[in-house]
């Protein structure tokens, strides 16, 4: 009875993983499938991502999306974790409404969020353009590293910065040679978190974007509607291999950052 | 070396009163305890001393100067912390190193001054581990090497030994005490464990709301408690409540009893506190030795092979009496006793 409860739960973990990998493994498959209408049986090739290197509409839309997402996680994660820093071992006026609204932004719709920042950014006169874009970015991903920072705090107290401070450490030595280090892994997991939320992102890059200027996944958006093409699953193919890969590294320092 | 004067000092944290003005001094060189309840403003006192908590009122005197302004980093002191705090991320050498490398020391310096750090604390050859690389015992002496090498004015423990097992915290409190007299600090420390302040002390003072029950030598204050708080705090007590007969004489609901205490005039009401090891068990026809006496019947006995607790009934009261596996006499539940004890044991306390 217990078996064959296990291996039902097994199955049902099977299917719907296969139910969650399936599309993206024939996408995959078809990236390097020679065929543009993707005809049975394959024939492996890679003229796909060959052809690849000669659209540079797709490859100056990465370009700007490696670069927005790096700039977003530069700045999404240094304001990120100074917040979570005051969070975790500050007390003032307003914190616990701060942290709660921290929260409704990662649940509302990214379509109200993004019409909402263009209406606002016309009305302030700030309007589109590579500026508003980078702040919507920063906004959307610094609840994700508030939260992910302010987890890693949770695992250890401000016991660590005392004893510092009894040895004769300024605030600033505490913060340098005790904080940051310990706090490291949960920093690292949230940079990467904020360069997927900017990296992924298509409603506003689509919204603030300065006209003619374009970002990956928008690119991708208007080359599907002209007209599916096999290219879009090579670059798709390149995209899910490197977040897979971020992901990865994401879950092993996270564990890292739980076991302490 | 120093000393550290605590003048009035209170602290409130909304109504509840942490410190209702404490004032104490820590002489210089000594070895101070700090005992009682948890919630009692023991350990807020401390963090007050150490610079983590701020007084409401009253003056904390390093060495006769006000330290109220002084943040914790500048406050030239070594602390021992509850689970040590040892940082995760460093090892042992740069643990203890880290006191002088943040006050820019040269390189040569540090690896000298952790060396002696080390055997002082008899850990030579461990400056490669990492503090989850070793026992509980080593890592708290470690954390004291840690908060002695910058040669610190004042030392602060709180609660350091209370993460030990029993046995090997009988032996760090041997040890501990044998380090603080090497290096002559004068230190403060923490603790819920009547034992360990009594074993480790050269002074100890009762906390209870926030307040200072009874100060003085661990004799002093385990022999004479002030308040029947103090006399339950440190060690056990019976409490006979009556009133003053005469000089010397008390007359509770058990019966007469005499003391050497000064007493107030006739008919007032009076609280005396009996050790139970002051008090013998005799059988009733044992001769009779001058003193106090109440007959009583036995209760329920713990034998616990070095000594025996016994309880007894008297007056329907339950006493506690303590004996030492001496005669190997044994008294059976139901048996009529005779306790007695000298006149000087009976102390008087303030209810």
């Amino acid at each position: 009875m217990t078996r064959l409860w296990a291996n039902a739960l097994k199955t049902y973990l099977a299917v719907t993983l296969a139910f969650l990998y399936l599309p993206i493994a024939v996408m995959v498959l078809m990236a390097f499938n020679q065929s543009p209408l993707y005809k049975l049986p394959m024939v492996w090739d890679t003229v796909w991502f060959e052809r690849l290197v000669d659209n540079d509409r797709l490859l100056t839309a990465a370009a700007h999306s490696i670069v927005l997402a790096l700039a977003n996680t530069a700045v999404a994660t240094a304001l990120g974790t100074m917040a979570a820093f005051a969070f975790a071992r500050y007390q003032f006026r307003g914190k616990t409404v701060m942290q709660i609204l921290l929260f409704p932004p990662i649940t509302i719709p990214w379509l109200i969020i993004g019409t909402s920042m263009l209406v606002l950014f016309f009305w302030i006169g700030i309007g589109r353009g590579l500026h508003s874009l980078l702040l919507g970015h920063v906004a959307l991903s610094i609840p994700y590293v508030v939260v992910v920072v302010g987890a890693r705090l949770k695992t250890f107290g401000p016991v660590y910065e005392e004893a510092a401070a009894t040895l004769g450490a300024a605030p600033w030595q505490r913060f340098w040679r005790i904080s940051a280090p310990l706090m490291a892994p949960g920093v690292i997991a949230a940079a990467l978190f904020a360069f997927a939320v900017s990296f992924d992102q298509f409603v506003i890059s689509y919204f603030l974007a300065p006209p003619g200027w374009t970002t990956l996944p928008v690119e991708i958006y208007s080359a599907i509607r002209k007209g599916f093409t096999p290219e879009i699953n090579a670059i798709s193919s390149i995209i899910i291999f490197v977040s897979m890969g971020l992901m990865l590294i994401f879950a092993r320092l996270y564990r890292f950052g739980g076991e302490r | 070396m120093s000393v550290v004067e605590i003048d009035r000092v209170e602290k409130h944290y909304g109504s509840v009163a942490a410190l209702a003005g404490v004032s104490l001094t820590f002489a210089d060189g000594e070895f101070f305890g700090l005992l009682g309840p948890s919630g009692s403003g023991k350990t807020t006192l401390l963090r007050a001393i150490a610079g983590f908590v701020d007084p409401d009122a009253g003056v904390i005197r390093l060495d006769g100067r006000d330290i109220g302004h002084t943040p914790v980093h500048k406050r030239e002191i070594g602390m021992v912390f509850q689970n040590y705090a040892l940082f995760p991320h460093m090892s042992v050498f740069d643990n203890i190193a880290f006191g002088l490398s943040v006050r820019g020391q040269p390189s040569q310096d540090i690896k000298r001054r952790v060396g002696e750090m080390l055997a002082l604390v008899r850990l030579s050859g461990m400056e490669k581990r990492t503090p989850r690389q070793l026992s509980g015992g080593q890592q708290q002496r470690i954390a004291l090497a840690r908060a002695l090498v910058t040669r610190p004015r004042l030392l602060l423990l709180d609660e350091p030994l209370g993460a030990l097992d029993k046995r090997l915290r009988q032996q760090m409190q041997i040890e501990l005490k044998q380090i603080q007299r090497e290096v002559g600090i004068t230190t403060i420390f923490v603790t819920h464990d009547q034992e360990e302040a009594l074993t480790l002390s050269d002074r100890i003072a009762i906390f209870d709301e926030g307040k200072v029950v009874q100060a003085g030598n661990p004799h002093a204050v385990y022999e004479r408690p002030a308040t029947a708080f103090a006399a339950n705090f440190l060690g056990d007590a019976n409490f006979f409540e009556g009133k003053v007969l005469g000089p010397g004489r008390v007359a509770a609901a058990e019966g007469e009893i005499a003391t050497e205490d000064p007493l107030t005039a006739a008919g007032a009401s009076v609280m005396l506190a009996v050790r139970p090891e002051k008090i013998s068990l005799v059988r009733p026809d044992a001769p009779v030795t001058p003193g106090n006496r109440l007959e009583g019947r036995m209760g329920q006995a713990v034998y616990s092979g070095m000594s025996t607790i016994y309880k007894v009934t008297v007056a329907d009261r339950e006493l506690t009496v303590f004996a030492q596996n001496r005669s190997g006499q044994d008294f059976a539940p139901g048996d009529a006793v005779r306790l007695e004890w000298s006149p000087s044991h009976s102390v008087v306390v303030q209810p």
